[in-house]
């Protein structure tokens, strides 16, 4: 795996606020890297500072082996870039945004018609080629946003929020496309969504008041949260403290926690003990004591909670 | 070079592809035609030249190009798209002179577009043509010195009100800086050799001597090292304010 992405101790002072405090990490080809953290956590900053439009107080970013500060352009020429809420010249018309940023980017003649036709269909813009941008909804000027980032093919992706403000359908569609490119290149998105970090990313990485505070494949990351691996139990035909007493004695149980009763039925929460897998344990007990199982599942464990945990816990350290 | 004329070119595009243009346009052939003749008494003075015309131009610029200017980088600041523009691969200064000089050209062609003037006094006389020329290139001279300040302080802000009043308060001191209103404020003060200095950029003089006829160099640089000057302002203040 080549790295496409270098960044080293990068730092980002604004005065006395520290909005990014020693990031460092590397992202190879094929990676989609998604950027996890609390609104002000140095998110777009970062990103800011790997596309080249702040210059970091220290540290440096290397894209395909080109420092962004001493060889801007020729950094550049290879990162597609969306900015945060998708901004475009509003007056202008798809057709001739996506004809202008081409151009910058030295298309020219047929390339340029062929390579915006292509990127047109990829995003879906057909329809309002023609229309002032500023007379688009939402969903449709983050498309455009989008277009003119993989206009012209970037090894490097930095999406700045790329699915806020769409709608489910539309976030589906944007998805869709991140991972068909996902082969090709090494992309590093934004995002509030956690379910959108189980759906494109291969990496996910939380960052807490400027500093990486986790950083590995959304399933390392929710290993991470307090119910992962636990199991949910709906029993009849058994007192709710009976239960909660003979689950106790099954081997590997940690806790068993009540999650009330609804007629009959027994609801409860089962954590393990560290590493162990129980489920199927806990249904065979089940049903050799007689009970009825009317639901039973393995937790996997919610990235919401990890996200909450390590965030808050970071803020409450400082 | 390519990609200043790329940005050129859309900026260009930008003013008349919105109401700017045709407002600009229309209000500034207005307001000179306007001043010329009632102002300037362009009949009743029974000469055939176009100093009425000409001498409006300073004052008719400090309201009209601060306007124009204004939005310049304010607007791609409060929009978002300076980030989209600057990470383009282009340079600050690229990025810089080809939004100026859009909007230099754009005033050119407001100017051009008083040639009925120009026809009027060689129907109704036989004006010396070399010093309209003359009169025609310095007042695109000082539209662009306007435009070059008017570039800088739009750098400064998201606000376009801001920009336009605090433009309009700097050309208004170039316009005057040769006069008492503003050399009474260092007179007291500061040394002669400043104070000299200060006189020494007055739009007004450079402007009124180019529009006698003389195509004297130090005007010519005069202005254009002033846009110079002010374009280099553009690109500091730019990089210094980005993050906000």
């Amino acid at each position: 795996m080549t790295s496409m992405v270098e960044i080293s101790n990068l730092r980002k002072t604004f005065g006395p606020i520290v909005a990014v405090d020693g990031v460092s990490f590397t992202l190879g080809k094929g990676e989609v890297l998604g950027f996890l953290g609390p609104n002000g956590a140095g998110k777009s900053t970062t990103m800011k500072m790997i596309t080249g439009f702040l210059t970091p107080t220290s540290g440096s970013v290397k894209v395909c082996g080109h420092d962004v500060q001493d060889d801007a352009l020729a950094a550049k020429t290879r990162i597609g870039y969306l900015p945060e809420g998708a901004p475009a010249y509003h007056d202008m018309t798809p057709a001739s945004f996506l004809k202008f940023i081409g151009e910058m980017r030295g298309q020219r003649g047929d390339v340029l018609k062929r390579t915006i036709f292509e990127t047109v269909e990829k995003v879906n813009l057909q329809s309002v080629l023609n229309q002032p941008i500023e007379t688009l909804s939402k969903g449709f000027k983050r498309r455009v946003g989008l277009a003119q980032a993989i206009l012209h093919d970037p090894e490097v992706l930095v999406l700045d929020e790329p699915t806020d403000g769409l709608d489910p359908n539309q976030k589906h569609e944007v998805r869709t496309l991140i991972r068909a490119m996902a082969q090709e290149k090494a992309i590093i998105l934004s995002t509030h969504i956690l379910e959108e970090v189980h759906a494109v990313c291969s990496r996910a990485m939380i960052i807490a008041k400027g500093k990486v505070v986790s950083d590995g494949t959304p399933a390392e990351l929710e290993g991470q949260a307090p119910t992962h691996n636990s199991v949910l139990v709906t029993v009849s035909g058994v007192e709710p403290a009976l239960a909660h007493e003979r689950f106790m004695t099954v081997n590997g149980v940690k806790k068993v926690e009540d999650h009330g009763t609804d007629g009959d039925l027994v609801r409860m929460r089962i954590y393990p003990d560290e590493g162990k897998w129980i489920l199927s344990a806990i249904g065979q007990y089940a049903r050799e004591q007689g009970w009825e199982v009317q639901e039973l599942y393995q937790d996997r464990g919610q990235l919401d909670d990890v996200f909450r945990l390590l965030t808050t816990q970071k803020q409450a350290l400082s | 070079m390519e990609r200043i004329r790329v940005i050129f070119k859309r900026e260009l595009a930008g003013y008349f592809a919105t109401p700017i243009a045709a407002v600009f346009i229309v209000i500034f052939l207005m307001l000179s035609g306007a001043f010329t003749f009632y102002l300037g008494n362009y009949f009743v003075r029974g000469q055939a030249d176009l100093v009425p015309f000409f001498d409006f131009h300073p004052w008719l610029y400090l309201v009209l190009i601060p306007a124009l200017a204004m939005r310049l980088w304010a607007e791609e600041r409060r929009s978002g798209t300076i980030e989209l523009l600057l990470t383009l691969p282009v340079t600050m200064w690229e990025a810089v002179v080809g939004k100026f000089l859009a909007a230099w050209c754009f005033t050119g062609v407001a100017l051009a577009l008083t040639f009925p003037m120009w026809i009027t006094v060689n129907l109704l006389g036989e004006p010396d043509n070399g010093v309209i020329f003359a009169s025609y290139l310095g007042s695109l001279l000082m539209a662009g010195g306007f435009l070059a300040i008017g570039s800088c302080i739009s750098a400064l802000t998201k606000n376009q009100v801001i920009a336009f009043v605090v433009s309009v308060v700097i050309c208004l001191g170039f316009i005057l800086s040769g006069f008492p209103l503003v050399l009474d404020l260092f007179s007291g003060w500061a040394p002669q050799l400043l104070l000299s200095a200060i006189s020494s950029f007055s739009f007004l003089t450079h402007f009124q001597s180019i529009s006698k006829g003389v195509l004297d160099l130090r005007d010519i640089l005069y202005f254009l090292s002033l846009i110079a000057f002010w374009l280099f302002a553009t690109a500091t203040v730019i990089d210094m304010k980005k993050a906000e």
